[in-house]
């Protein structure tokens, strides 16, 4: 399987920002950094101070987005940077972008992480086909807790808008699972 | 600005339903679906955000997202009717406290079919903002529209009271989606400027796909034809004022309030 990551490349002269901004993780998953999340998705140097970062929204409704932003204005202008921090739509934010690395620590911090690309094959991702055959497109929810596959959901939609809630046949444990999006 | 009606139709589409599935946020039947209708909410209300922040844009002046929400009346929304109904089929209720949840499920999978449809389509929109919002809001309705499936099939394919209930709310509401199918001029002239599509292009992939679902839910699907509502044109049902007397009243008793 080819593992596509889209984590932004780190240029050089970015590189205090990145290391500054490393510290900042999602305030709703605070397992994962901004950087894992594939929230930020550029930095670009204006001037030797001066910093312009554009972050996408996970879920559009995402009420986090506002205390990103906060958190990325504070943390660099405390070091000294003038920021501005720019929304950016396009591409659309998908779990595709989580690294392996960030799924292990999703794994940890209780979470199963999403168990398919959305990036599909475009005729998968057909509305028709989606609906008809989403039972087939559909595979089993790893349990975070004890790795079992015998899992069940309880809900579709969970504690926030990117997770839903299954639970554990064989453990009994409840869990979130992050929804492929 | 030709489409700037056309993009205040889509956001309005979002707002409305997304506030009156909110009414359910600490009524729900059942805890999980309490919570899943408030998410259901919190992504069309985001989707909203997004159009509204667009739309403000193309009208320029003044105009911002909470001056489009608020600070407008019911007969500038350009909503269709159908969202605008409470939680009860046309018998049943005798108050707003009066939900009925198949109702509810009914409208968002009527709907939630034109949109991911729509969606689909509109993320080749000229307009690369609007394919923007478009690419996203797809991935959040797919999730709606396979909850309100799923419901749907529970409901029909349940016992006798679910089914009756289910097909009643079907009845009752199926008439109200001739509207998706007339096109305003707005959405004529966004189609002319290959911003907006034609709805009509969807009607053929959405009967098929209600049809599947209803076939699946024991559901059978209701004659056609009863009275041709026109939301989008400015023209509501009594309940759409009461709808955005609640949601305003904030922001209008507190019109400088930040926070």
């Amino acid at each position: 399987m080819v593992i596509r990551t889209q984590v932004p490349a780190i240029h050089h002269s970015t590189n205090e920002i990145w290391n500054l901004l490393e510290g900042l993780t999602d305030p709703e998953i605070p397992a994962l950094t901004l950087r894992e999340m594939g929230i930020i998705r550029h930095v670009e140097m204006i001037g030797k101070r001066q910093v312009i970062i554009a972050i996408t929204p996970t879920y559009s409704g995402c009420p986090a987005m506002e205390q990103i932003h906060d958190d990325i204005l504070s943390t660099l202008e405390a070091a000294g940077f003038q920021v501005e921090v720019r929304t950016q739509l396009a591409p659309a934010w998908t779990t595709d972008w989580l690294t392996e690395q960030a799924k292990d620590k999703l794994k940890s911090y209780g979470i199963s992480p999403p168990n398919r690309l959305c990036s599909g094959p475009s005729s998968v991702e057909h509305p028709m086909y989606f609906l008809r055959y989403s039972k087939e497109v559909e595979k089993s929810v790893q349990c975070p807790h004890c790795s079992s596959n015998n899992t069940l959901e309880s809900s579709r939609f969970g504690s926030t808008a990117c997770k839903a809630l299954y639970k554990c046949l064989d453990c009994t444990e409840p869990f979130d699972y992050f929804k492929p999006y | 600005m030709p489409h700037f009606a056309y993009v205040l139709h889509l956001a309005d589409n979002c707002i409305i339903l997304g506030q009156r599935n909110a009414q359910w946020c600490g009524n729900g039947p059942i805890l999980e679906e309490d919570i899943a209708m408030a998410n259901n909410s919190l992504d069309l209300i985001g989707q909203a955000r997004m159009l509204y922040q667009y739309a403000a844009e193309l009208k320029g002046g003044l105009a911002t997202e909470d001056s489009l929400a608020y600070f407008r009346d019911a007969h500038d929304f350009k909503n269709y009717t159908l969202l605008e109904l409470p939680h009860y089929g046309p018998l049943v209720g005798y108050a707003v406290e009066n939900l009925d949840y198949s109702v509810t499920i009914v409208r968002n999978f009527l709907f939630s079919t034109l949109m991911v449809l729509m969606w689909e389509k509109l993320q080749h929109s000229k307009d690369t903002r609007l394919a923007a919002i478009a690419a996203k809001s797809l991935k959040e309705v797919r999730y709606h529209l396979r909850h309100a499936h799923d419901w749907l099939v529970r409901f029909g394919d349940g016992t006798h009271e679910s089914q009756a209930r289910a097909q009643a709310a079907l009845n009752h509401l199926m008439p109200y989606t001739q509207e998706f199918w007339i096109q305003a001029p707005f959405e004529t002239a966004a189609y002319n400027a290959n911003i907006g599509i034609d709805t009509l292009d969807l009607k053929k992939d959405w009967t098929s796909l209600v049809g599947d679902t209803l076939n699946e839910a024991n559901l059978m699907t209701p004659p056609g034809g009863g009275y041709l509502t026109s939301g989008k044109l400015g023209l509501h049902s009594e309940h759409l004022s009461y709808l955005l007397g609640e949601m305003q009243s904030i922001a209008r008793a507190h019109p400088d309030g930040v926070w």
